[in-house]
């Protein structure tokens, strides 16, 4: 038997062994996800037990180094631990920013005390983050950001607002970018900073969208102090961790949409499918609606060709091969995927899909309305589509200025 | 499946590409086109490709193949169809000796595939009918039951680089109606048996297709692929081996059609600038290049599907096909746009690509018909 083989029999054994039974076939949505941090809460008890148990092996971080608290397996075996998770249909037992974004960034252009005080707390669920890029008045053109961070002493200064922090309100800690010289050409004058949400100063308010609820906020910094040592990398040097923490970013939305590539399902049918037979009407076992069984199958395609795609990178990036701008790629499609998925949903339920709340509608019918509005901006979070664009056509393409 | 080239593929997949710069650049394919050659391929350059074990390649060692898989001949015919190289890798590998090799007994395979894999004859697939379109079963070439043998009557239409080729293999009918599976038969018959004419079509890609007459053609019992009127499955894995080595061909045509036109981008100047700074044309080049390579991710996955033998095959190959063909399109069009004037004048190479990528399209189902077939196969 391979080593490999070897390990995913054991993980296996350690699983079936481990996982508190009432959390077996539990459906994790995004938003319903173990975040942990200080204010976790748990829609059931035995997450919490299901945590402490995957954070003692580091499998909550599985490919990050044990020194930290991760679990120091190699990609393979990672691989190895996702499958045998999703076949005894166990949910991950933590998610959030800190794994996907500033973990990986720290580990990468951290100081060894900056990891050793954050990593741990992360790998075992203690800190939520979330995280300050965008401005009011900086969008898509992230780098003419103005908060300003000012250096007394041991000790900058902060003044400004961030917009669009997810989950502000409920993360312990937040890395930002700031200004802290503002006479340099824009990208230079940038710190990345990592600053504690309970520090004098910082306030949250929620935003409003126009799918109803949401979870993003406006962070507000009058005069917070935050100590220099929690600079990551050099002062200035910001820009330059800002944008490989943005390929995190992108990779990650991209694992999110690409995620229901409706693999094997060769039997039964995709939830989009059943959705259109609901409101169609099925003929001699076909959606009853050519056009849209044609739409159907075209979107499930697209999802299926990025989904190989996503597969196809990370294949490669276990192979040795170094990702690069093409995760741009990812971002624009996998949003655009997701949005035009949303979109055929409302049509295929038709006039049941005009509810916004109250009788003559059912939960379904109103989430449909409501995540296809949210679901408008993928194409703009996260470095709008256009950006992206001129990232492939500039990086991958290298078309001219 | 691992979705990454192993290092044989890599070196194989360069071998290839030198071969192409050297032997094969486009050029060969448009004085083959200018000369109005019968052939439209090279006959001695098949040979060649046949010594480097290509033809080959996925051919059982039995019959002097190298017994490897779609996964490696797709990266031979890949770097064929950056240069339009015109050989008969579809027709002769993907279609007619896949279907030998799916259906003929080790005797048939020998006798058959060995003057093929050595690149000393050319097998040519007979399918399409008039009326056959995409559907694989609509056929009504009749193949009646003489003695221990058969007696074919009927009119192949399309049969790729069926001029010129030793042999063919014939889709025909035993009983049934066309569209019906049961009855589908499958027949080795040389070109030179009594009652078969051949007569060479005129394409736009200027590719070698033929029309084929069976007038009472006898075939022996020895000539029967498979058991006769039981065909129609095997059928759909030969159509779906066939269907990933052209889809293979269409990733290389289109990657050499968009490479041609970011060059162009770069070099191109209007209004005092090169084009390639405009952000109208970046997007769309963006755009192209996003769909390149989903399709890309496509063909990886449905050539290892297929030498898996994977119950998804049939799903994967449909997608490929459906990503290829649009893809190749796209890059294809937003190329002549892209090049303007000159994008439409027969001396500029994209418009050959325009050419190859619609003739691709619609050969062996185009984007519409590969959705509708993953419909089916999704059970709704």
């Amino acid at each position: 038997m391979s080593d490999l083989e070897k390990f995913r029999e054991e993980a296996r054994t350690w699983l079936e062994q481990n996982a508190p039974e009432s959390i077996i076939g539990v459906r994790f949505s995004e938003l319903d996800g173990n975040w942990g941090g200080r204010k976790a809460e748990y829609s059931n008890p035995d997450m919490k037990i299901w945590l402490e148990r995957m954070a003692d092996k580091g499998w909550t971080a599985p490919t990050w180094p044990t020194e930290y608290g991760g679990g120091g397996l190699s990609a393979q075996e990672a691989k190895a631990l996702n499958q045998e998770m999703a076949a005894l249909r166990i949910p991950p037992a933590l998610v959030g920013f800190g794994l996907t974004m500033i973990g990986p960034t720290l580990l990468r252009f951290g100081t060894e005390e900056q990891k050793q005080e954050h990593i741990p707390r992360i790998v075992r669920g203690e800190i939520r983050w979330c995280q300050g890029y965008s401005e009011p008045g900086a969008g898509s053109d992230l780098a003419s950001l103005q908060t300003r961070a000012v250096r007394e002493g041991d000790e900058f200064v902060i003044n400004g607002t961030k917009v669009w922090t997810s989950y502000a309100d409920k993360a312990d800690w937040i890395f930002c970018l700031v200004r802290t010289d503002p006479d340099v050409k824009k990208q230079e004058g940038i710190t990345f900073l990592l600053i504690d949400m309970e520090t004098t100063g910082v306030s949250v308010s929620p935003i409003l969208l126009i799918s109803g609820k949401s979870p993003f906020c406006e962070t507000h910094f009058q005069d917070v102090s935050v100590p220099v040592r929690n600079v990551i990398s050099e002062i200035n040097a910001g820009w330059t961790v800002a944008k490989a923490l943005l390929g995190h970013e992108r990779t990650m939305i991209a694992d999110t949409f690409g995620a229901s590539s409706g693999r094997g399902q060769k039997r039964s049918r995709s939830v989009m499918a059943e959705h259109a037979i609901r409101y169609l009407g099925e003929r001699e076992g076909e959606i009853a609606d050519p056009v849209f069984r044609d739409e159907v199958a075209r979107n499930e395609m697209d999802t299926r060709a990025f989904g190989l795609t996503v597969q196809r990178a990370k294949d490669a990036a276990k192979a040795g091969h170094q990702p690069g701008p093409e995760s741009s790629m990812f971002k624009i499609y996998g949003t655009e995927i997701n949005m035009r998925r949303n979109e055929l949903s409302v049509r295929i339920a038709g006039p049941q899909a005009l509810g916004w709340d109250g009788p003559g509608f059912d939960e379904e019918e109103i989430a449909v309305t409501r995540d296809w509005l949210r679901s408008r901006g993928n194409s703009i979070e996260g470095g709008t589509s256009e950006v992206q664009l001129n990232i492939i056509a500039k990086h991958v393409l290298g078309l001219p200025d | 499946m691992e979705m990454v080239l192993t290092e044989d593929q890599e070196l194989i997949a360069k071998t290839a590409q030198d071969f192409v710069n050297e032997k094969s650049p486009i050029a060969r394919m448009r004085a083959l086109r200018d000369e109005g050659d019968p052939m439209g391929y090279s006959r001695a350059l098949w040979k060649e490709m046949a010594e480097l074990g290509w033809v080959g390649i996925a051919l059982p060692e039995s019959v002097g193949g190298a017994g490897m898989g779609m996964a490696d001949l797709a990266v031979v015919v890949e770097a064929l169809g950056r240069s339009l190289a015109p050989e008969p890798f579809v027709s002769c590998v993907g279609l007619a000796a896949a279907a030998v090799v799916e259906l003929g007994t080790a005797e048939q395979q020998e006798s058959w595939l060995a003057p093929v894999a050595s690149g000393d004859q050319a097998m040519a697939w007979a399918h399409l009918e008039p009326e056959t379109r995409y559907n694989p079963t609509a056929i009504s070439t009749e193949a009646r039951q003489d003695g221990e043998g058969f007696v074919l009557n009927g009119r192949k239409v399309q049969v790729l680089d069926g001029f010129g080729a030793e042999s063919f293999v014939v889709v025909a009918r035993s009983h049934g109606s066309s569209g019906e599976l049961d009855g589908v038969s499958l027949f080795w018959v040389p070109a030179d048996a009594d009652g078969v004419s051949v007569e060479r079509q005129t394409l736009l890609d200027s590719r070698n297709a033929a029309i084929v007459q069976f007038d009472h053609v006898k075939v022996p019992h020895a000539s029967v692929l498979g058991e006769a009127g039981q065909s129609g499955e095997a059928l759909e894995r030969i159509i779906d081996r066939g269907t990933v080595v052209l889809c293979a061909e269409m990733l290389g045509g289109m990657s050499e059609a968009f490479r041609l036109t970011v060059d162009y981008l770069k070099e191109r100047e209007q209004f005092g600038t090169r084009i390639g700074t405009f952000q109208g044309l970046k997007h769309r080049a963006a755009r192209v290049f996003m769909e390149i390579e989903l399709a890309r991710s496509c063909v990886m996955a449905a050539v290892r599907a297929v030498d898996e033998g994977n119950e998804e095959a049939s799903k994967l190959v449909s997608l490929a096909k459906a990503r290829c063909s649009d893809a190749y399109i796209l890059a294809a069009n937003e190329g002549v746009q892209m090049f303007g004037g000159v994008g439409m004048t027969d001396e500029y190479d994209i418009g050959l690509y325009m050419k190859r990528a619609r003739a691709s399209e619609l050969t062996l189902g185009d984007a519409n018909h590969h959705r509708k077939r993953w419909s089916g196969l999704s059970n709704y």
